[in-house]
């Protein structure tokens, strides 16, 4: 039937998700422009974009406000800081934290000019909060401690590219250059007891004083290091520059250009902000062509929100799989045309996550998978093409259910994970290995994949076993119980879950004989991948031994969820270890539902078949008397 | 016949299956288990143990819950040899299986060997300090030397594991003998009263100075060490010269004489000496730009072999160690002032048997899996 329908489908969603990337020119202060440049922070170089968008996701667990983009808050935060200061940005749950602080319960956001009268209150509680371990601290403590960090990184902001309370940083920067020689020489004269003029001096020392608070607290380093600097990452801040003026150095021409653009922002001169900025962006692009192309890119692929896409386009695919599924009884013709539409839907969305996934790597300069949010992308990325090869041999709906599913939820995951800030974090020395982040990384997280896609169809051969007849119902070409091609599916998911995760772990070991001289220490992280090894091994050979049948491999494939989400998750959260990031409260939580909810679909799985739908037509008609 | 059944029990299935699972069980309570045992203890307990057992808090009794790491390994190769000796021929269909428990009893017994044969120890180096030695991170020995001649100073070493015996040594290069009256693995030391505390009654060295002491459980945490005390006696042919107290806490020697000869007594951690010397030339700890967030370590040390002429420069950093002599040297930790360096030290005779084994079940998981999935997609492909 209708072939053109799932071809249609794919084109009109793929003719969204390109309309969606098309930008309008910008009009008054090119803010999304300036968001490209390049800049140095947690070690790396980022645009101003990303600086913005992971501190506002840490601000305010968004990546933008309501009525401005992330690049132009952070413009005026930089900028204009006390136009800033009135923005209701600051997110606060915790209702004995509010009550700490006197404010108001109903608002969600709170501006900082609300919260900077209550700041020694939140001072003196981080102070004390700070000596207790991160486990030990209770939410309102965790809490508080968030509130702290967020105020601590949004003052260290403002200072970025003015002083508190500059005016007009052109003027200054002018009356300050024509001061230096007077100013140097008071200094000097007090300094040698001689007679000095108080005024210059007062007025030097007051430039300097605000110059030398940015040049300590400001957060990402905007001036890239002048030619013949030691170290490509000798960036600074465009405090310590404008200090380094009175020490005789000529003014950079980074800090020219920026303190013209803070200059055309604190006068409202648009035509004037867009100049410097060209100017700048052409300055730079000449001289540091790398990291000028690496800020561009990066902003692109912050606007782009692929994984976020991606969610949208596998939750469509999952509906449409499903409907595929449920009517392939009554309307099989309606029937294969939704699962080819889903099909196809899942192997363009597979193609932005895999696009995604390359960008991140090529900006990055690494492996695909570097810490728990990445693993989660890469998790999803397994699933769906485990899934897509699945759907591609038996072509049944199901192979696309599960992988639009797995690649839906773990995205979700990712989103979640992602909410601290940079997911692009500079490797800690141990981990700063190529090599063992693209071997033993990426297969020990194909194993988890795997294990994940064969829990994932036992949880559909159980669900639909129960609650419909479909599993003994033939389908496709061969016309074969739906029922016993799950179990093929489970069984080849589990042989390959088995072959990754042990030559994931055993790899594991490898590095950690290599880089400090044990191959096994029983970390929890090792022992949490020999757990889902030897999982995958008991269902291998319970099969093999026939101690259990095809319910209890799908029970036993079911529980691999619980085994592969404590491996993931519930490790790092012992707090111990080698592989501890740290205990993760809200984590916790879901992490204690999913397994709830597994253990409730064993208990449903291990009912007697009698209450199976799809069991109970096999029984024996009843007889008839004569 | 009871063999025949003995040897189908060993090689059944259903044991595998119930001792991955016991294994599973095992792993799975270690781990949770290092969170209040620490991981030295834990593993100490649950896998390098026969059986793993339960003893409540403040009782003297215990009871077995589990095998423990030992037994079920054992256990799982001797069903892995008999299962291949009663129920598998070598057939090409079998081969992937042959592969893969080929590579599995290679690791397992790669794996006992390297817990009966690897020793480690460390390596602390200041910059410009060289050392012919490393140090145990957690036995400790007694010196006794004779210093008399400054020149040649006669030095004997007392292993821990005969201090903690406490009875009488006698070392044939000394006069004397020393008795160990009383050892603790693991001490607290006050110099005035407190509760718990016992005083430190000696006649001569540091010890008459009036030190309490107190003998408390020895350390779990992975990074924190014993700091053992010790009250001896030095037993001579004409009857006893003295006692004196020892302790980690003690960093300094305690010199007495007897027959004219000076001896120095000390107990330091238990030292490794080698025919060659390392010096550190630099360590470098590098962090990324604006943050503490450590980039690399590395340690750049002098190799220095007298009877071999060998005198070179080596660098270790992280993921890159030295091997050297059957050894490896590779990159632990680093001074809190960036001035000195930590090497792990590393003897492993069986150290290449975990890779041997990971290409052979590597390959065997191939084999396997490809063996059983070419003939499925061939079929599914005919018509």
């Amino acid at each position: 039937m209708k072939k053109w329908i799932p071809w249609l489908t794919v084109i009109v969603l793929a003719g969204w998700l390109l309309s969606t990337l098309r930008q309008p020119p910008e009009t008054g202060f090119h803010t999304r422009d300036f968001g490209r440049l390049p800049v140095l922070l947690n070690g790396r170089i980022q645009p101003f974009d990303s600086v913005a968008r992971n501190s506002l996701l840490q601000i305010r667990a968004r990546q933008s406000l309501d009525d401005a983009t992330a690049d132009q808050w952070l413009v005026e935060l930089m900028m204009q800081p006390a136009a800033a200061d009135k923005r209701p940005i600051f997110r606060i749950d915790n209702i004995e934290l509010l009550n700490l602080l006197g404010l108001p319960e109903k608002q969600k956001y709170y501006s900082f000019n609300e919260l900077q009268p209550h700041g020694d209150d939140v001072d003196k509680q981080a102070q004390r909060i700070d000596h207790i371990d991160a486990s030990d601290r209770s939410v309102f403590e965790q809490q508080l401690m968030k509130l702290y960090n967020a105020m601590q990184m949004y003052q260290q902001l403002k200072l970025t590219l003015c002083p508190v309370d500059s005016k007009d940083l052109g003027i200054e920067l002018a009356v300050y250059q024509k001061l230096i020689p007077d100013g140097v020489a008071a200094v000097r004269a007090k300094e040698a007891g001689k007679k000095y003029d108080d005024a210059t001096l007062t007025e030097f020392l007051g430039f300097l004083a605000a110059f030398d608070d940015m040049s300590k607290y400001a957060l990402p380093l905007v001036v890239p290091p002048l030619q013949g600097a030691k170290s490509r990452d000798d960036w600074q801040n465009l405090g310590a520059t404008l200090m380094s003026l009175s020490r005789g150095e000529d003014l950079n021409p980074a800090t020219q250009s920026y303190v013209a653009m803070v200059a055309a922002y604190q006068n409202n001169r648009p035509d004037d902000f867009n100049q410097a900025l060209d100017q700048y962006h052409q300055w730079v692009g000449q001289w540091y062509p790398a990291e000028t192309a690496k800020g561009v890119h990066e902003a692109f692929y912050n606007f782009f929100q692929a994984f976020y896409k991606a969610i949208i386009l596998y939750v469509l695919a999952f509906l449409l799989a499903v409907i595929a599924l449920l009517t392939f009884a009554i309307a099989p013709k309606a029937s294969e045309t939704l699962r080819r539409t889903a099909f196809y839907l899942i192997i363009f969305t597979g193609l932005i996550h895999t696009f995604a996934i390359i960008f991140r790597m090529v900006l990055e300069g690494r492996p695909p998978v570097t810490n728990l949010y990445s693993s989660a992308i890469f998790i999803g990325w397994g699933c769906v093409v485990l899934g897509l090869i699945l759907e591609r041999v038996f072509a049944v709906g199901l192979g696309a259910a599960v992988a639009s599913f797995a690649g839906f939820v773990t995205l979700v995951i990712a989103q979640n994970l992602a909410i601290d800030g940079d997911t692009m974090e500079m490797m800690r020395a141990v981990l700063d290995t190529n090599f063992w982040l693209a071997t033993h990384v990426v297969v020990v997280t194909l194993g988890y994949a795997s294990t994940f896609m064969s829990g994932f169809l036992a949880i559909t051969y159980i669900l639909l076993g129960l609650f419909t007849p479909m599993l003994i119902q033939k389908i496709g070409t061969g016309q074969v119980e739906l029922g016993k091609i799950l179990t093929k599916m489970v069984y080849a998911i589990v042989c390959f879950a088995t072959l990754f995760s042990f030559t994931g772990t055993v790899l594991g070991g490898i590095w950690a004989d290599q880089s400090w001289g044990r191959f096994w220490g029983w970390d929890p992280k090792e022992n949490g991948a020999l757990l889902i090894v030897l999982w995958n091994a008991i269902i291998l050979h319970a099969r093999w031994g026939g101690l259990v049948r095809d319910r209890g491999i799908m029970n036993l494939a079911v529980f691999g969820n619980i085994v592969t989400s404590f491996s993931w998750f519930g490790v790092n959260m012992l707090g111990i270890g080698l592989h501890s990031y740290g205990f993760m409260e809200a984590a916790f939580k879901w992490l204690m539902l999913f397994i709830g909810t597994q253990v409730a679909i064993i208990i449903l799985g291990l009912l007697p078949t009698k209450f199976w739908k799809s069991f109970e037509a096999k029984k024996p008609a009843p007889a008839v008397k004569a | 016949m009871p063999l025949t059944r003995l040897i189908k029990f060993f090689a059944s299935l259903r044991l595998t299956v119930v001792l991955l699972g016991l294994g599973i069980v095992l792993i799975f309570s270690g781990t949770i288990a290092q969170v209040h045992l620490g991981l030295y203890k834990a593993q100490n307990e649950f896998f390098r143990s026969f059986i793993v057992f339960w003893q409540p808090d403040n009782v003297a009794w215990k009871i077995p819950v589990l095998p423990g790491g030992y037994l079920l390994g054992g256990l799982l190769l001797l069903n892995l040899v008999a299962a291949h000796t009663e129920r598998f021929s070598l057939t090409r269909k079998k081969a992937g299986i042959w592969i893969i428990h080929m590579g599995l009893i290679l690791l397992l017994v790669g794996q006992l060997l390297t817990d009966m044969l690897a020793h480690e120890s460390t390596l602390h180096l200041r910059v410009g300090e060289a050392r012919n030695y490393s140090e145990s991170e957690r036995a400790y020995e007694l010196v006794v030397s004779d210093v008399t001649d400054s020149k040649a100073a006669q030095i004997v070493a007392i292993p821990e594991r005969l201090l903690q015996k406490q009875g009488t040594v006698s070392p044939a290069a000394l006069p004397f003998s020393v008795r160990v009256l009383t050892y603790d693995l693991n001490s607290a030391l006050t110099n005035q009263a407190a509760d718990g505390y016992d005083p430190v009654k000696v006649t001569g060295g540091r010890g008459t100075d009036g030190f309490w002491l107190k003998s408390i459980p020895r350390e779990t945490v992975m990074d924190l060490r014993d700091l053992p005390s010790a009250i001896i006696e030095i037993v001579t042919p004409q009857g006893s010269g003295g006692t004196w107290f020892v302790s980690a806490y003690i960093g300094t020697p305690q010199s007495f004489t007897w027959q004219k000869h000076t001896y120095e007594l000390l107990l330091r951690p238990e030292r490794f000496y080698r025919p060659y010397s390392l010096r550190l030339e630099e360590f470098k700890h590098d962090v990324y730009k604006g943050t503490d967030v450590p980039k690399n370590f590395s340690s750049r040390l002098l190799l220095n072999r007298p009877e071999t002429g060998e005198h070179r420069e080596v660098l270790i950093y992280m993921n890159n160690p030295l091997r050297y002599a059957g050894e490896t040297f590779y990159q632990a930790s680093f001074d809190p002032d960036d001035q000195g360096t930590v090497l792990q030290v590393v003897h492993n005779p069986s150290w290449l048997t975990p890779y041997l084994a990971c290409i052979l079940v590597g390959t065997g998981l191939v084999v396997q899996f490809l063996s059983h999935l070419v003939p499925f997609l061939k079929r599914r492909r005919a018509p």
